[in-house]
């Protein structure tokens, strides 16, 4: 998705969060080495869920983390790698790349006891896909054959049920797409794609309040915009068994409140740091600060759709400015090392993910960057603006990226700010903008294609900049063919270097998680969609 | 007196109607959809926009959303939030919160700023009186946000005497910090508002008959003097009594207190039309009430006040 405003006061951030990473290993720290207690609970710095607590319903990340761990989908990413791994699935097969045969494990069961089965998943994505229940996730589902007979653009469903779901055994069903989706397994690891248990079907609206699931925590309480309680699941058959008692979700409106509690340890486990503490969080915190990489980047795109970033020539002056941009200091200075500078279009530790394909576009150098843009013919009107939200604390950085733009080649430059994400993004989507404007991309799933055919390929959702390269187009499609995760990926990289002759976008910076811990937990590690390792987090005894 | 009540108490019920309208018509006009700003930074999907907007009664024209919220109203069915919650019980939950800590800043504001306002006022011009006027004007001049962190800082963080948020706000104690935050701009306004009126009328008439007749002192200050300066303070601490249980906003964001103030900034947010209209007119009504009670103290302290 788009990567959006992040008002640490609003719980309106609304990143759409996929379906968390557990298991061991990590990035991050864990402080002291001391014996832990398994039947302890840790508290976690949230917000409160703004849907009922639905699999397919929560993209917000209150209500997304907490569904992450009441339910356990097919497969999750493991936290360090953020590589594909089976969790209620024993295998998901396929030759073809566009029908999938799923094994499940046996033995998994619901909170309630009752069984996971092919069923359990089959009915899930069918209530989830259906208009008739409004879920916000719902087009999840679209990649499935059937998807418009239960989810039509308008008017009422035609089916109930999603003709690419065949349910053979209690252990065996199958999958077929519309279309060839050779990394459709990655996004079986959305919490979209959980299971449900047969009682949900009866009263969705009182399992939302009181979800059961199958995941490693069970639901025990929600005291509304307090705290949601869980426990551990003794019963939970995943890879990742929890080393703690459970998770206690703590609401806060603001981050500073939580770094508050952190420091006088009445809260576990930070989110994010708040800008305010950025500067001094590692003095204050020590080695139980943590500083690991997000799947996430900071782009500045251009309005290729007019005519004047149009032509061969143009790609040299879209090349100049991104050299014209000093990553590092930046990065050191203005955001205080919250960000690290980037190299290519793909984030740090996403599965596919090659560093420096943008080359050296990406290193700053002045000269070379003045002689590029005069090769491709100078910027129109020798002056450019960046449109960007006000809401989001870009301010600082887009001033910097002008000033440095500035000062290495001459070209007048100058920030643009809309009022909030939603007249920023209204602006883009509808171009109305001149030039160059803020943009981003935060992982729905760690494979560098999420990164790249969501983005930059021709008339996509999130194509913002209107590039369209017959080149990037092709590899794109012959990735999506391959047969294996692995050859996606690589044939990604292949269609990622196309980007760095067309430069329809500047690679800025990757996101982090800058976050702590206290003194009371340890082996706290954290995965590239920001969420900590949660059942590996230890609390000492 | 009865009749000067149920006036009062009739005269409310345009200024709510009134004011139930306006909000309603502020919180629809609010730029942007509610419903596409659930799916946050993506593509909202067209159908289940749709199937939402029709749940929520959002397809309709402004004026038949308003008539369809009132009529709900009148069944006493304040709507539901997005999350599925009944607008009742989130203000339910919110409000006992709120007054909890209104009634903590009230009780200082009192306790601490009439006294202060007793001891600069009666001895103009003495070191106590130039400390209260010095420490007065330092709180007023201080944002609240700033005084909350220090606050938060000093006595949680290094010193660790309280916890730094509020982790149950049905215990009092934990309340006494986020009270003394809340209550500081108000408090330091009570102690001036005392100071001038006791000021004021230290030099009244009846104050040199009262003295002159030989009352004890205790009587002349605690009978005559204070009852009668506090009239302005009076109405000061009533209508500040509203702003306490709907401006907590800030306070309540420092020590992480779900009350009034934070769950309305939340669901102005997300746009969330029944759950501000709700609350605001629930705080409207608490201003009304207070300011009912504040002119029939009037008349309690000062006899020659009467209400027909």
């Amino acid at each position: 998705m788009p990567a959006g405003t992040r008002v640490r006061w609003a719980v309106v951030s609304a990143t759409s969060v996929a379906l968390v990473a557990t298991g061991c290993g990590g990035n991050g720290g864990g402080s002291g080495g001391g014996s832990s207690d398994t039947s302890k609970t840790f508290t976690y710095q949230s917000s409160e869920p703004q849907n009922p607590l639905q699999p397919a319903n929560a993209n917000e990340v209150g209500g997304g983390r907490i569904v992450q761990n009441l339910f356990k989908g097919l497969a999750d990413y493991d936290p360090s790698s953020g590589k594909l791994r089976m969790q209620a699935a024993d295998k998901i097969d396929t030759s073809d790349a566009q029908t999938y045969n799923v094994t499940l494990k046996s033995g998994w069961t619901f909170h309630d006891g009752t069984a996971v089965t092919s069923k359990s998943f089959v009915d899930a994505w069918n209530w989830a896909a259906s208009t008739k229940n409004n879920q916000i996730n719902s087009s999840w589902f679209a990649d499935i054959e059937g998807y418009a007979d239960v989810h039509p653009a308008s008017g009422n469903p035609t089916k109930d049920t999603m003709s690419g779901l065949t349910v053979q055994d209690d252990t065996h069903f199958t999958i077929k797409l519309s279309n060839k989706v050779s990394y459709f397994p990655y996004k079986l690891g959305y919490v979209a794609f959980s299971p449900l248990p047969e009682g949900f079907f009866k009263d969705p609206a009182g399992y939302g309040q009181k979800p059961v699931g199958n995941g490693p925590y069970e639901f025990v309480s929600w005291d509304h915009n307090s705290q949601v309680v869980t426990k551990t699941f003794a019963n939970y058959q995943g890879v990742d068994k929890p080393k703690n008692g459970g998770v206690v979700f703590k609401m806060y409106t603001t981050a500073e409140a939580a770094y508050a509690d952190l420091q006088s340890n009445n809260l576990d486990v930070m989110d994010q740091v708040p800008p305010s503490a950025l500067a001094n969080y590692k003095n204050d915190l020590g080695d139980r600060a943590i500083d690991a990489p997000q799947g996430g980047i900071q782009n500045v795109g251009f309005t290729l759709y007019q005519a004047d970033w149009q032509g061969q020539d143009k790609a040299k002056v879209r090349q100049g400015l991104s050299m014209a941009i000093d990553r590092d200091t930046i990065t050191k200075t203005v955001l205080q090392g919250s960000r690290k500078p980037a190299t290519a279009w793909v984030a740090e530790g996403v599965e596919g993910y090659k560093s420096g394909t943008c080359g050296d576009f990406c290193t700053y150098n002045a000269d070379k960057a003045k002689q590029l843009i005069q090769e491709g013919g100078g910027v129109p009107g020798n002056s450019i603006k960046i449109t960007y939200n006000a809401d989001g604390g870009h301010k600082e950085w887009v001033d910097a990226v002008c000033n440095s733009i500035r000062q290495a080649t001459g070209v007048n430059c100058a920030g643009d700010p809309k009022t909030d994400f939603k007249t920023a993004r209204a602006a883009i989507t509808g171009h109305q903008i001149n030039g160059l404007f803020r943009t981003g991309w935060v992982q729905d799933y760690p494979l560098n294609a999420n990164f790249l055919a969501d983005v930059y390929r021709t008339g996509a959702a999130s194509n913002d900049t209107g590039y369209s390269s017959p080149e990037f187009d092709k590899l794109a499609n012959e990735a999506d063919q391959a047969s294996s995760i692995q050859d996606t990926a690589t044939g990604y990289q292949k269609a990622e270097e196309q980007l760095a002759i067309d430069m329809p976008a500047i690679p800025l910076w990757y996101y982090r998680t800058n976050s702590g811990f206290s003194t009371k937990v340890q082996n706290v590690t954290f995965d590239s969609f920001g969420n900590p390792a949660w059942t590996q987090v230890e609390v000492k005894g | 007196m009865g009749h000067y009540v149920l006036r009062r108490v009739l005269q409310m019920i345009p200024v709510f109607l009134g004011a139930t309208l306006l909000i309603f018509l502020m919180v629809y006009s609010l730029p942007g959809d509610p419903i596409a700003a659930m799916f946050g930074d993506k593509a909202a999907d067209p159908a289940t926009v749709a199937n939402l907007r029709h749940q929520y009664y959002l397809d309709q024209p402004l004026w038949k959303q308003y008539l369809h919220y009132m009529n709900n109203i009148f069944h006493l069915d304040f709507g539901t939030s997005f999350t599925g919650r009944p607008v009742s019980e989130i203000m339910a939950d919110a409000f006992p919160v709120t007054i909890r800590l209104a009634l903590v800043a009230f009780f200082f504001e009192i306790v601490i700023g009439l006294p202060l306002g007793l001891i600069a006022g009666l001895k103009r011009g003495s070191v106590a009186d130039t400390v209260v006027l010095l420490l007065t004007l330092v709180v007023i001049s201080i944002p609240v946000f700033v005084l909350g962190y220090i606050a938060q800082t000093v006595f949680a963080i290094n010193l660790g005497w309280v916890t730094a948020t509020v982790q149950d706000s049905r215990d009092i104690s934990q309340l006494i910090l986020p009270g003394l935050v809340l209550a500081s701009l108000s408090l330091a306004y009570v102690a001036r508002l005392t100071r001038t009126s006791i000021g004021e009328n230290l030099r009244a008439d009846y104050m040199r008959t009262a003295v002159a007749k030989g009352l004890p002192r205790r009587t002349v200050i605690g009978r005559h003097l204070l009852r009668n300066s506090l009239i302005p303070v009076v109405t000061f601490l009533g209508t500040d009594l509203g702003a306490l249980m709907g401006g907590a906003i800030v306070t309540e964001g420092i020590f992480n207190i779900a009350g009034v103030g934070n769950v309305l900034y939340k669901a102005i947010n997300q746009k969330e039309g029944p759950t501000v209209v709700g609350i605001v007119t629930v705080l409207v009504l608490v201003y009304l009430v207070a300011s009912l009670v504040v002119d029939l103290l009037y008349a309690v302290l000062d006899p020659r006040i009467r209400y027909a």
